[in-house]
């Protein structure tokens, strides 16, 4: 099989078997799904001054950072830890299937559900809420959703060399995310979080690639919308990512 | 096949192989037998391109595993000793993805055949037994048609006739023309399908040869046995042929370098004297025998 082929056919078994784990639909799809209900209703309909915009307007970015995170960091971490742990990667590593086209299926099938996601959560925002579609942006949004899958792809992988066990990669994956989601604004409007918290998120990925989808998503933003500086803060931390993916991984189970 | 010689293996300060030499030839079944930490998985490793060596010269078909690349991985197939398929995916659905993954690989439904997984073909790997997840990992192993095949312990946990289904298996990749290469603990197991078989411990090869060879165990004595007869029998007989007598769990026991002649005499007496030799049986050790006075000796030598 030719190399793009051999991406394809690995991705039709990732995407098999993600549609088949229920905790990764659930954490993936339904719960940012629920996040964006309950936050939407809560607050939606109040303005958040400062910013000129309504509240459910901010959470639809926000959302969408939460399932494209879940979708990439979250989901590549736990399931490159049970592979491994398994000894299927070992397995893997046996075969002449080559890595490039084993990491380009777990990629694709990670791009394809965020893609999927953006889809879902847009339309939920818009008929549910009333939050513009975004439409001379569209660009900016997809580049920002191929950056962040990228980045935050890599950055699974690097995160899964750290984690010992299949019994710690929750937790661990969990613990790195979750923090980061709060000090970001993706949880807590920005405008409620103090200047110093926001500087210190910004140094991670998180918070300016929410960033780069909330400027796609407000209805204030002139021109096409590409965020330029915060796309560049995401992929330095992708670059990084890939370099430990690739100087760090294992094949093995740590106890084999 | 596969040639290896004076391969070393270390971790830290532990000596795991201490300079093994190996030769396996096209389309046998070899076995590699010892206790447990004995080397075994390290040495398959190493050869499975794995493991770095720390000396010595190892060539499977033909190249170094160290630095042996997708071409080869193609030609050689695995069952690793602790691998848990994907439990979402179906069996069929697995070896189809196995199978993707080589340019010429066996037919899928005809593998599904031969290890007797046909009526689980739509089961999810999860949902199978134990014995059954084992033959699928054998299925992946064999889906790719690779000339070589190591199997590290195929059947640790299987029960009796899932081991006999697997030997099955492991004796049809014979008639394939393929070279296996096996590790096992079980001495039934090597005798009933090894050509040859090699015995380490503590890193090292003690003895190698064919099964019916193995320790010098064709030369070996025999062992003529029968149930205890009468009090008054027992001194009669054992003043009527003369050899090595023992008494033990209600048998008396013959040992016999010759026991075509042993047997007649001892038979000719029973006859004329009217005895009954009950449960008379004539054995040679048996490969366990052999194989357990062998680890035994070395283990008597290390301590």
């Amino acid at each position: 099989m030719s190399g793009a082929a051999l991406i394809l056919h690995q991705f039709r078994y990732e995407q098999k078997v993600f549609w088949r784990s229920p905790a990764a639909v659930f954490f993936t799809v339904m719960f940012p799904v629920i996040f964006l209900l309950i936050f939407a209703s809560l607050f939606g309909d109040q303005e958040i001054e400062e910013l000129g915009i309504e509240t459910a307007t901010y959470y639809v970015p926000g959302i969408i950072t939460l399932a494209v995170v879940s979708a990439t960091l979250v989901n590549v971490a736990m399931r490159l830890v049970e592979m491994r742990e398994s000894g299927r990667l070992k397995r893997m590593r046996g075969t002449p299937l080559p890595t490039w086209a084993y990491i380009g299926g777990r990629i694709g099938n990670a791009f394809v559900v965020s893609l999927l996601m953006v889809v879902i959560v847009t339309l939920l925002g818009n008929v549910l809420y009333g939050v513009p579609v975004p439409t001379t942006t569209i660009p900016a949004l997809l580049l920002t959703l191929v950056v962040g899958t990228f980045a935050f792809c890599s950055l699974g992988i690097a995160l899964s060399i750290a984690i010992p066990s299949e019994q710690a990669a929750p937790p661990i994956t969990n613990f790195t995310v979750l923090p980061l989601y709060f000090l970001s604004g993706v949880f807590v409007p920005e405008t409620e979080i103090p200047d110093g918290v926001l500087t210190f998120a910004s140094v991670f990925p998180i918070r300016p690639f929410f960033q780069a989808f909330l400027t796609a998503y407000d209805p204030l933003t002139a021109g096409a919308g590409f965020d330029w500086g915060h796309l560049a803060v995401v992929a330095a931390w992708g670059v990084a990512g890939t370099l430990v993916a690739v100087r760090c991984f294992r094949w093995a189970p740590r106890h084999g | 096949m596969i040639s290896v010689k004076g391969l070393r293996k270390s971790y830290g300060a532990l000596e795991a192989l201490r300079g093994i030499d190996l030769e396996v030839r096209r389309g046998e079944i070899f076995a590699f037998l010892g206790p447990n930490g004995a080397g075994k998985t390290t040495a398959i490793s190493v050869l499975e391109g794995y493991l770095e060596r720390d000396g010595g010269t190892v060539e499977v078909l033909g190249e170094d595993p160290a630095t042996a690349g997708r071409e080869w991985r193609g030609r050689v197939g695995f069952v690793l000793q602790e691998c848990r398929m994907e439990s979402l995916l179906t069996v069929r659905e697995t070896l189809t993805m196995y199978a993707g993954y080589y340019r010429d690989p066996r037919p899928v439904e005809a593998t599904i055949d031969l290890v007797g997984l046909a009526e689980k073909a739509d089961e999810r790997a999860g949902r199978l037994s134990g014995g059954q997840q084992r033959r699928l990992d054998v299925a992946v192993a064999l889906v790719g048609d690779a000339e070589l095949l190591f199997l590290d312990e195929p059947t640790t946990g299987f029960d009796p006739s899932a081991r006999r289904a697997a030997w099955a298996v492991i004796e049809g990749l014979r008639d394939l023309g393929k070279t296996v290469m096996l590790t096992t603990h079980y001495m039934d197991e090597a005798q009933a399908l090894a050509d040859r078989v090699a015995v380490i411990t503590a890193g090292e090869i003690i003895a190698a040869g064919t099964p019916d060879d193995l320790g010098g165990r064709r030369h070996a004595d025999s062992l003529i046995s029968f149930d205890l007869p009468a009090a008054a029998a027992v001194s009669a007989v054992r003043g009527a042929v003369t050899g090595e007598w023992t008494q033990s769990n209600g048998r008396l026991a013959l040992r016999s370098a010759d026991p075509t002649r042993s047997l007649h005499e001892l038979t000719a007496w029973a006859l004329d004297h009217d005895v009954r030799l009950g449960g008379l049986e004539v054995t040679r050790p048996s490969l366990e025998d052999v194989y357990l006075d062998l680890i035994g000796e070395e283990r008597g030598r290390a301590t």
